[in-house]
């Protein structure tokens, strides 16, 4: 039985005992609700869930462990003498799953029956060209040990998804009976609901922390993996960068890293006074009627995908620049100092550009949140707009404002799509800002894209960086998030 | 009576520093204050009592044009200080607040040290020549206000690491350091223990002997204890004004006595 199938008939039978649960209850009162310890409604929720979530449950669990456990025991049935020079042991087995689903197809199509498949064997027949007539092509011609273990596969995996349909179908009643037969008007239907409730709420929280976790451990194995092949002292301590598929690639991160850090702090040397001045006439200068457009138009710049922003980068203000800084006598300064489009500058002002809105958003709350009465003491004392700003209302609001620019420098680290448009793919330590440099995030997009074997340092590298750029930004986050935390319980 | 012992104390004739005439101020739609007319003498302490939402504390805010940074609000009428009118177009508000001070009701020093709270106002001004001259105008200020012994020590510790009744004392030090004509205090012991409420009302006692001081406070028992004069407000309306011991033992206007003795307010 389909999966789609099974799942709609677990739905079906819990629809059915929220009502029966629901009427049930209402006969336990004597029809009357107020004879009941909680709402109708509540005991038919109650059957509802107890006959879903665990057969769910178990469907859930049973799908993602059942092909690893069938894969285990069909790899061990073959021999390593047929797995060929050059392959391995999880290329054959994806030659396996093929034959396998093939053979699958092969049956529900009408080519062939169920117990022609189960006879099937290499010495009679021409497996490559049966599969390939119903539209599986094969890169292979199937060895004998390869059909047995996909005849195997399939066997076990009918047995197992047989068997789990029954044990979700039982668990599904079972529950379903459970519940309906404890339906009765003193019992505490709501409580146990709430209880349900709180355990989605509890995964569903405890699903975001684990995917964090999972996220981690994926990159930390893989860049274990990668110092396996490749030094690490190259890797952290290394002056280049250029990777190649010959096997002596130069793969050091500080290239990548300088690159990065120095468009950050374009970036950042871009956004936070521009930033920081809006926040500063939008809080404490703009009238009301100012404030309601002109926050939204700047809120507006934060919801441009960074794509857009890359394209801005490469189309208006790169030419832009080597119009200001190249092209000889026909440039505006009349000099020769930049030659493409992409550069550091580039990308480190789009970049800034993108970030206005970040700087400007998260200080315009951090002025807000300084405490009125610094302002009137201030004023009172006859001081300025300005003078208070500068004096009073900077300072308190300075830790608040670093942690913005944090915030925003982690953001500006992780940054990928307009450096990648922007900034070019040369790796070099260079002061010139006209000269175009590549970033970390860069890196890893090209080193993954296109034709890749995850097996060689030049693809696992990006791994590593990955982890490094990972570790990075989140010290920057921590770090900001502690003092921003540290300045709000100030004014509490 | 204390209080007409105080009334007793008070100097005959005395300068007007502050002379306000029809003033009427408006919150949007709302007419807070309705046709106000007060003198305030020099070197007196003017109390403003009334219940909540009388228009008391938007009067006092009015003698510095501290309404001004609130939008919707309206002043209306005539204030004169020194027979100078305060709204006129060539005051700049800034160089009247640094005449008129003002304490709040809730302590605010600034998140900076002691030290630095206290020369806010001098450093905004230039009211010192040198780094020792700003050390002594801090330090006077300090001993004006009555802490100067319990902050001697520690001038560069933060203003706000004080206790509420030592924060309020920084903050009224704070306003004296500018040198000030006139201080308007905006009910100025509402978030103090009663210890400390009465050390800044023998501090505002001391300081009419240099200032014109004008309180705004909720407690009749200390607008007696430390006013020579008192305006009592209703609904936005200056109902009595006259001297403190007169107001307290023989008011003229029914509201006056209602409210004095608790039956309205």
């Amino acid at each position: 039985m389909p999966v789609l199938w099974l799942f709609l008939i677990i739905v079906a039978l819990s629809a059915f005992g929220f009502i029966a649960g629901r009427a049930r209850a209402y006969q336990s009162a004597g029809g009357d609700v107020r004879n009941l310890h909680s709402l109708p409604g509540y005991y038919g929720y109650n059957v509802a869930l107890t006959a879903l979530v665990p057969a769910l449950a178990v469907l859930a669990v049973w799908l993602l462990a059942q092909p690893m456990l069938i894969e285990n025991s069909v790899s061990k049935m073959i021999p390593d003498e047929i797995i060929a020079e050059g392959s391995n042991r999880s290329l054959v087995m994806s030659d396996v799953r093929r034959v396998a689903n093939g053979l699958d197809l092969a049956v529900s199509s009408g080519a062939m029956t169920n117990d022609e498949v189960n006879a099937l064997s290499t010495d009679t027949s021409d497996i490559r060209a049966t599969l390939g007539s119903i539209g599986v092509a094969l890169g292979s011609d199937v060895s004998p040990e390869v059909l047995a273990a996909a005849q195997s596969y399939r066997s076990k995996s009918y047995t197992g998804t047989l068997v789990m349909t029954v044990v979700v179908l039982l668990l599904a009643i079972g529950g379903l009976a459970l519940a309906y037969t404890r339906t009765h008007k003193d019992f505490r239907a709501r409580n146990v609901v709430e209880r349900g409730v709180l355990g989605l709420l509890i995964i569903a929280a405890s699903l975001a922390i684990l995917t964090t976790i999972g996220i981690v451990l994926s990159m930390l194995f893989e860049t274990m993996n990668f110092f396996r092949l490749h030094p690490w002292t190259d890797f952290f301590f290394g002056g280049t960068w250029s990777p190649n598929f010959r096997g002596d690639s130069d793969l050091s991160i500080l290239p990548l890293l300088w690159g990065t850090l120095y468009i950050s702090f374009i970036a950042l040397l871009v956004a936070v006074p521009i930033g920081l001045f809006a926040a500063i006439y939008l809080s404490e200068y703009a009238s009301n009627a100012v404030r309601s457009i002109a926050k939204p138009l700047l809120e507006i710049l934060a919801g441009i995908p960074t794509i857009v922003y890359g394209l801005f980068a490469l189309l208006t203000v790169g030419p832009m620049l080597v119009n200001v800084f190249g092209r000889g006598d026909q440039g505006l300064l009349g000099v020769e100092w930049m030659s493409g489009a992409t550069s550091v500058l580039t990308a480190g002002v789009v970049m800034g550009i993108m970030l206005i809105p970040f700087v400007s958003s998260l200080s315009d709350d951090i002025i807000n949140s300084v405490p009125q009465a610094m302002r009137d003491g201030s004023l009172g004392l006859g001081a300025t707009k300005s003078e208070t700003v500068r004096q009073v209302i900077m300072p308190a609001a300075l830790p608040g404002i670093v942690g913005a620019i944090l915030l925003a420098a982690s953001r500006a680290i992780g940054e990928t799509m307009i450096v990648v448009m922007g900034a070019g793919a040369i790796a070099k330590f260079s002061l010139n800002p006209l000269e175009s440099m590549t970033t970390i995030t860069t890196r890893i997009v090209s080193q993954l894209t296109g034709d890749t074997d995850f097996a060689s340092p030049e693809t696992l590298v990006a791994f590593a960086l990955g982890l490094t750029l990972f570790v990075l930004t989140l010290g920057l986050n921590i770090l900001a998030l502690y003092i921003v935390r540290k300045y709000r319980e100030q004014y509490e | 009576m204390n209080q007409m012992t105080s009334v007793e104390k008070n100097v005959n004739t005395q300068d007007i520093k502050i002379s306000a005439s029809g003033v009427q101020v408006y919150y949007g739609d709302t007419h807070a204050i309705k046709d106000v007319d007060v003198e305030i003498e020099d070197k007196t302490v003017t109390a403003f009592i009334g219940p909540s939402g009388c228009g008391k504390s938007t009067f006092l805010r009015c003698l510095n044009r501290m309404n001004d940074t609130i939008d919707v609000c309206r002043v209306e009428g005539t204030i004169l200080l020194d027979n100078e009118d305060i709204y006129d177009r060539k005051v700049d508000p800034v160089q009247l607040r640094a005449k008129v001070g003002m304490v709040f009701q809730k302590p605010n020093p600034f998140p900076k040290s002691i030290y630095d709270n206290v020369a806010y106002g001098p450093r905004i001004h230039g009211l010192f020549k040198n780094k020792a001259d700003l050390d002594n105008i801090v330090e006077s200020a300090l001993r004006r206000a009555a802490i100067w012994n319990e902050v001697k020590d520690r001038l560069n510790a933060p203003g706000t690491g004080l206790s509420g009744g030592q924060q309020q004392r920084l903050c009224i030090a704070r306003a004296v350091a500018t040198e000030p004509e006139v201080l308007l205090m905006d009910e100025p012991c509402s978030a103090l223990d009663p210890i400390a409420t009465a050390q800044v009302e023998e501090l505002i006692d001391e300081l009419r002997t240099n200032y014109s001081v004008v309180i705004v406070t909720h407690s009749m028992q200390q607008a007696a204890r430390v006013s020579q004069k008192t305006a009592f407000f209703h609904l936005g309306n200056l109902v009595e004004f006259g001297e403190t011991g007169q107001i307290f033992t023989n008011p003229e206007d029914p509201r006056t006595e209602s409210y004095i003795t608790g039956r309205i307010g």
